[in-house]
């Protein structure tokens, strides 16, 4: 009997330290998401703020449509060069990595993952700026996209290691050849968790500041050119944010939940894809 | 076509009465090594086309070793070696300018746990046709067909395009089997198929197996000693050596083994004394 009542007790003790450890770590997250969402509903929800560029210093209204634009552009653009290359390697690593070569690329990688953001920018500034001798998006999606590369690869990496030895043999005991069921068996089966990491390095990507500041150099002008500076939602938070406006730092707040919400929705969208490809 | 009366004459021959025997595979000899480790040691095992054939021995002996070298599954293991013969139909597999690929779809493998994609049922069975680049209409005949074989195909007809994961167990083991069979192979390799399997289950796959040998060559690793003398025609008994290589001590007709042991250490095994 005391027996019994010490093990309820213990039980209902342990349960309770996971709640509270669960409590500990979500309330921050909780606490800040708030205080974006009611700093930032106001600057949201004055007019223009989703289809305006931004006005003039001193004149009221205005928006952030180009930084909205930009950071699309950007970030896409940069995706497109880190997604695929990223999950190639990924593969390779996973798949046929267990040598010299993988355990190189893997140390690059975790030394490109332990960089300062702003470093990549001045990569960006080097490679493509200074080269090319103007501001432009695609030397910030390129910056990006070395920033992307090291999480793209290491997620799809892990995604894959997860997926049981028993599988690879039951493909190639069927007479397949390695690729084929790497391609057609392995990665399906290991998709969710590459597309849930090219989803959080786009969102690591979308929310960097640093990258951008040598490279895309804002524009308060809606711009589509890859070749000309471009605003970003980050930039918007940035500059606005340091302004003695209170409208401006507003606008910084909103741009600031916009960015929350992108990725937010991003990564909701990525999970019902998920969900139903792998039913 | 080998017969009988050119077999090694270090393994028991099986005795029997048939004119003519075929052997659909011959291991000759095998040692096979694990880096340093010596797994087998001059292991031979001549089995017969359209029987059933057991690998049964205490764990540790060899007994999955000796399986996956059939089908060449050990170059999946980094630092594995096998010297001696073994031959199918006359074609010594072990020889490294054999063809891999061809041969795993001649020889197909049903695994201890069973391991089905995460894909439909249908999916799951169309994969290896698809690999030979079937048609579709040829793909449809030979899923269905291959479900039948198992048994599968009213449990599962109208719901092919679900996934293969929500089946239970027995029934993810026998599409296994029915994805092994899509390839038309001549052997198939078991490696304890039914241990994860609930008695219901293991009945299930056993009667399927009877059913098979009738097409296909079967061998089959076994814990399970009622199970060999249940389905078997013929049975190896396997056990570690003072150095720890698994070595085929007696092999013969499986009523022989159980029976008539000729070896003192089968007789142990087989009533119980020790493994
Ligand atoms: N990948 C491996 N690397 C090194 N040694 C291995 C490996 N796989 C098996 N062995 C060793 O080879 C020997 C034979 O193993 P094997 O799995 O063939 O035995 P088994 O007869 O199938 O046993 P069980 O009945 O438990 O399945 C054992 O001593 C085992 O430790
Ligand atoms: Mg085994």
């Amino acid at each position: 009997m005391s027996r019994l009542l010490t093990r309820v007790l213990l039980d209902r003790f342990v349960s309770a330290l996971i709640v509270l450890s669960v409590m500990l770590a979500a309330i921050p997250v909780l606490v800040l998401l708030l205080f974006v969402l009611i700093k930032g509903l106001p600057g949201m929800l004055a007019p223009g703020f989703f289809t305006s560029p931004p006005h003039p210093v001193g004149v009221p209204g205005g928006g952030v449509f180009n930084a909205i634009i930009g950071t699309l552009e950007i970030v896409g653009i940069g995706s497109l060069l880190a997604v695929p290359f990223g999950t190639l390697v990924g593969i390779f690593l996973s798949e046929y990595g267990r040598n010299r070569i993988g355990d190189t690329v893997r140390f690059v990688s975790d030394v490109l993952t332990g960089l300062p953001s702003i470093a990549f920018g001045i990569f960006g500034y080097t490679v493509l700026v200074a080269t090319l001798h103007h501001f432009s998006a695609v030397s910030a999606s390129v910056a990006l996209a070395v920033l992307m590369l090291p999480v793209v690869l290491r997620a799809t990496e892990t995604a894959l290691v997860l997926v049981p030895q028993s599988m690879r043999e039951a493909g190639l005991a069927l007479g397949a050849p390695r690729w084929r069921v790497t391609i057609e068996v392995i990665v399906p089966a290991a998709l969710g968790g590459i597309v849930t990491g090219a989803l959080l390095a786009m969102a690591r990507a979308a929310g960097e500041t640093a990258p951008l500041l040598f490279t895309a150099l804002g524009n308060d002008f809606t711009q589509v050119d890859p070749l000309q500076p471009m605003g970003a939602l980050a930039l918007t938070v940035f500059k606005n944010a340091l302004l003695p406006y209170s409208d401006l730092q507003d606008q910084a707040w909103a741009a600031a939940l916009l960015l929350v919400l992108m990725v937010a929705v991003t990564n909701i969208l990525a999970r019902v894809y998920v969900r139903r490809i792998q039913r | 076509m080998m017969t009988w009366a050119n077999m090694q004459a270090d393994v028991a021959a099986p005795t029997t009465h048939e004119a003519e025997i075929e052997i659909k595979l011959d291991a000759r000899h095998v040692n096979f090594f694990y880096g340093d480790f010596q797994a087998l040691q001059d292991a031979s095992l001549a089995v017969q086309a359209r029987k059933i054939t057991a690998l049964i021995g205490p764990s540790g002996c060899g007994k999955t070793t000796f399986l996956r070298i059939f089908n060449r599954m050990h170059d999946l293991t980094p630092g594995t070696r096998a010297t001696g013969e073994v031959l199918l139909d006359g074609h010594n597999v072990l020889s490294p300018d054999i063809d891999v690929i061809n041969l795993r779809r001649q020889v197909g493998m049903l695994f201890q746990r069973a391991n089905p994609f995460p894909k439909s049922i249908y999916d799951n069975v169309a994969y290896g046709p698809h690999i030979l680049g079937w048609s579709k209409q040829q793909i449809s005949e030979i899923v269905e067909e291959s479900l039948k074989d198992t048994g599968l195909w009213e449990e599962v007809k109208d719901r092919l395009q679900r996934s293969a994961l929500n089946l239970s167990g027995g029934q993810q083991q026998r599409l296994c089997l029915a994805r092994a069979l899509a390839v038309k192979p001549e052997v198939i390799l078991m490696d304890e198929p039914a241990s994860a399997l609930d008695p219901i289950a293991t009945l299930r796959i056993e009667e399927l197996m009877q059913e098979l040998k009738k097409r296909y060559t079967i061998v089959i690793v076994t814990h399970n000693m009622q199970q060999s003398a249940r389905v078997s025609d013929f049975t190896a008994f396997m056990l570690m050596n003072e150095r720890r290589a698994g070595e085929v001590i007696e092999f013969g007709p499986t009523d022989d083994i159980f029976n008539r042991p000729k070896d003192s250490r089968t007789e142990d095994y087989i009533t119980g004394r020790f493994g």
